[in-house]
């Protein structure tokens, strides 16, 4: 891994505008990946995760606005950019892995014509003969039989067409890629063959990687660094083994001590009282406040800092868990 | 509470034709449960694990009388005797349905859009014809109370749309639990909610059944989940048991190849922790029309000459209270 920062989200703040007012979606994000690098993006649903890819990847919605904020892509801010000019990084520089990969492919053609067709509007220099022979390479890498190529998308199973989807978001040579919820519709055994599968390609093409799940194991096994949201907001962001060990935000805290695991000693569950708020209309203060177990006077009337405590540990919180 | 188990299952069987239809015999079948046998005891949870497609859902439908065997039975123990649930009089009908209850997965999908949650969690009293209507209203007050949606007044007459997942799945739980069932089948039903409030679930689901003795029988894909729902876990395989046992010895000591398998697929939460490589081949598919073979022997990564020759393996006992279904793990 280098120094040097493929991606930097700063400010980002996004909103839906809809009938019955505006969504604060993603309020105020800010965070950077390394060359080389896996950021996990971990919340439960409607906590802007989603919003979060699809901002960096300027493929929002007509009703979705970016307030404030800049995307600074390989130094460049993707933020003003009109989509002509922001269709030149996407695939390369910057690509995706969705949930839908169902949605990914057009049905009535091959997926090889497909992929070879990203190729050639982003790569030109490319000949078509050689994107053949690309995307046969990438077919092995990712575990497809290259007679696949020519394969209508029916003819894959749901974990086939989530890995030709991870060879078409490789296939133009990205620096990042955005995994939204990749392996979230598949059984667990498929699950964990596309995880190796893209832990290991990420780590061989040293490409960075934001990995979104909802799923903390998942996140614990792909992430070099974590980012947890709720509400719309970044909550906490610190390596990996650190949050894990140490975390300091309520809700890291909470989400852990709720999530279930199969191996070690079985732990009590602590459950959270009540559920994440509307974001038509989220809390005041710090968004956590009505459920946090924390919680003091302050934390309805206003908004925490970002707080740096240190070992690339933030956190933005007025009450702590206690760190030891 | 009796000795004798409330559920007993005995050779149980689905088969689904693949073609055919009106005029033309089916020639072709889709095992999807494929002679079950298992008990669950009185206030018992049992889980059934496995993939999609293994046919846990299909299983739990049969117990419930949501769907007909194609062979073998289902027996629910009434007062002292069994009443055998595919072939029921008129009078254990009533018997059945006052004993027997279904939680989904999508709490929304099983409900009806314009009833308000008092007419749904209400439903079963009135099909049973129990208590008048004020005495009804009060029972599902109650009720909703106790699956923690409070004040009951201000959920009452409301309509599930106005309702989070989670709090829809509580009215499910208040809509099974009103009649107080000896025996409920739960498909999958806190994997659609997040975790912060799914834990929430599990834990109400489990003091409710602590409270008015209730037997469940655990339907889930996840492990994790399991283990804190289910006195004892059965692994399914395209519709069969491969190994079936208490929770705690079942996870920390697998020895069917596929459990192994499906276990070792379970990301921790704890990046300290590295997984083991999973030993399994190919992906899963379904049992049309099996070979007289072993269930899992495409895929097994210990497989032999004498698992391709012989019949599918039966569940025996091996140790530890532990029935596996395979030739290759020793009895200890
Ligand atoms: N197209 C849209 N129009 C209006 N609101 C939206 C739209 N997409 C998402 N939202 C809202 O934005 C918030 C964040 O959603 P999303 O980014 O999809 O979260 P996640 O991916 O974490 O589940 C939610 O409140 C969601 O309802
Ligand atoms: N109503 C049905 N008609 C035909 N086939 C079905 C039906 N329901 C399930 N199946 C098939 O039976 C098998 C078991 O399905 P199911 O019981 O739903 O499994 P699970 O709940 O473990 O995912 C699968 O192969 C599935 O395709
Ligand atoms: S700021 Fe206050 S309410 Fe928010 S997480 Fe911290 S202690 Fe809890
Ligand atoms: S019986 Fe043979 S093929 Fe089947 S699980 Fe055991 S070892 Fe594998
Ligand atoms: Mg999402
Ligand atoms: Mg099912």
């Amino acid at each position: 891994m280098s120094t040097e920062n493929v991606i930097e989200v700063k400010n980002l703040t996004m909103e839906y505008s809809t009938r019955k007012g505006n969504v604060s979606a993603v309020d105020n994000v800010s965070f950077s990946i390394k060359r080389g690098q896996a950021l996990g993006l971990v919340g439960e649903s409607g906590c802007g995760k989603t919003s979060i890819a699809k901002s960096l990847l300027k493929l929002l919605p007509d009703n979705a606005m970016i307030q404030q904020g800049q995307i600074v892509l390989n130094g460049k801010d993707m933020v003003p950019l009109p989509e002509e000019e922001m269709r030149k990084h996407r695939w390369s520089e910057i690509s995706m892995v969705f949930q839908a990969a169902m949605n990914a492919f057009n049905p009535v053609y091959t997926v090889g014509d497909q992929i070879i067709e990203a190729i050639e509007t982003h790569l030109p220099d490319v000949s078509e003969k050689d994107a053949r022979v690309k995307i046969e390479n990438l077919f092995r890498m990712v575990g497809l039989a290259p007679e696949m190529v020519d394969r209508y998308p029916h003819e894959y199973s749901g974990g086939m067409r989530q890995r030709a989807v991870i060879a078409m978001a490789l296939s133009c040579d990205p620096d990042i890629i955005i995994a939204d919820e990749p392996t979230t519709a598949l059984d667990v055994i498929v699950q964990d063959s596309i995880l190796k599968e893209i832990t290991t390609l990420q780590d061989r093409l040293n490409m960075s990687m934001v990995y979104i799940s909802h799923d903390v194991a998942v996140i614990a096994e792909v992430s070099d660094r974590v980012g947890v949201m709720y509400a719309g907001r970044m909550v906490e962001l610190a390596d990996t083994e650190e949050i894990f060990i140490r975390p300091i935000h309520p809700y890291t805290y909470a989400l852990m001590q709720s999530f279930p695991s199969v191996t070690g000693p079985k732990r009590e569950l602590v459950a959270l009282p009540g559920e994440p708020p509307d974001l038509l209309h989220p809390p005041k203060g710090c968004r956590f406040h009505p459920r946090c177990p924390n919680r003091i006077e302050k934390c309805d009337q206003e908004q925490p800092e970002w707080k740096d405590y240190g070992d690339n540990h933030f956190c933005a919180c007025w009450n702590p868990m206690e760190i030891n | 509470m009796s000795n004798q188990p409330l559920i007993k299952v005995e050779g149980l069987r689905k088969l689904y034709p693949i073609d055919g239809g009106v005029f033309r015999k089916p020639s072709s079948f889709n095992h999807a449960v494929d002679g079950l046998n298992f008990e669950i005891g009185h206030g018992e949870s049992l889980g059934l694990v496995g993939e999609s497609g293994c046919g846990k859902s299909t299983t739990g439908k049969m117990l419930v009388k949501l769907f007909e065997p194609s062979d073998g039975s289902v027996k629910l123990q009434v007062g002292d005797s069994y009443i055998n649930v595919s072939n029921i009089d008129r009078n254990s009908r009533k018997d059945f349905r006052r004993n027997v209850q279904m939680i989904f997965q999508d709490p929304y999908e099983s409900m009806n859009p314009r009833m308000t949650i008092f007419d749904i969690v209400g439903e079963p009293l009135a099909v049973q014809d129990i208590g008048t209507i004020s005495e009804r209203e009060e029972r599902v007050a109650e009720f909703l109370e106790m699956v923690g949606l409070t004040p009951a007044s201000s959920f009452m007459f409301r309509y599930p749309h106005e309702l989070s997942g989670g709090q829809r799945q509580r009215v499910a739980i208040a809509r099974a639990l009103v009649i107080e069932p000896a025996f409920v089948v739960a498909d999958e039903p806190t994997s659609m909610l997040d975790v912060s409030i799914r834990t929430g679930v599990m834990k109400l689901m489990q003091d409710l059944a602590e409270r008015l003795n209730v037997t469940y029988l655990y339907i889930t894909h996840d492990l994790a989940v399991a283990r804190y729902m289910c006195d004892r876990i059965a692994v399914m395989y395209l519709g069969k048991i491969v190994e079936i046992g208490p929770t705690e010895e079942l996870l920390s000591n697998p020895r069917h190849p596929y459990t192994k398998a499906l276990l070792s697929a379970v990301p921790i939460p704890d990046p300290r922790i590295k997984r083991d490589a999973v030993q399994i081949e190919g992906g899963i598919s379904k049992a049309i029309d099996p070979q007289p073979q072993c269930r899992f022997y495409a895929r097994c990564p210990i497989r032999d000459e004498h698992c391709k020759t012989h019949d599918h393996p039966p569940l025996e006992v091996k140790g530890n209270g532990m029935q596996v279904a395979c030739y290759k793990v020793p009895v200890e």
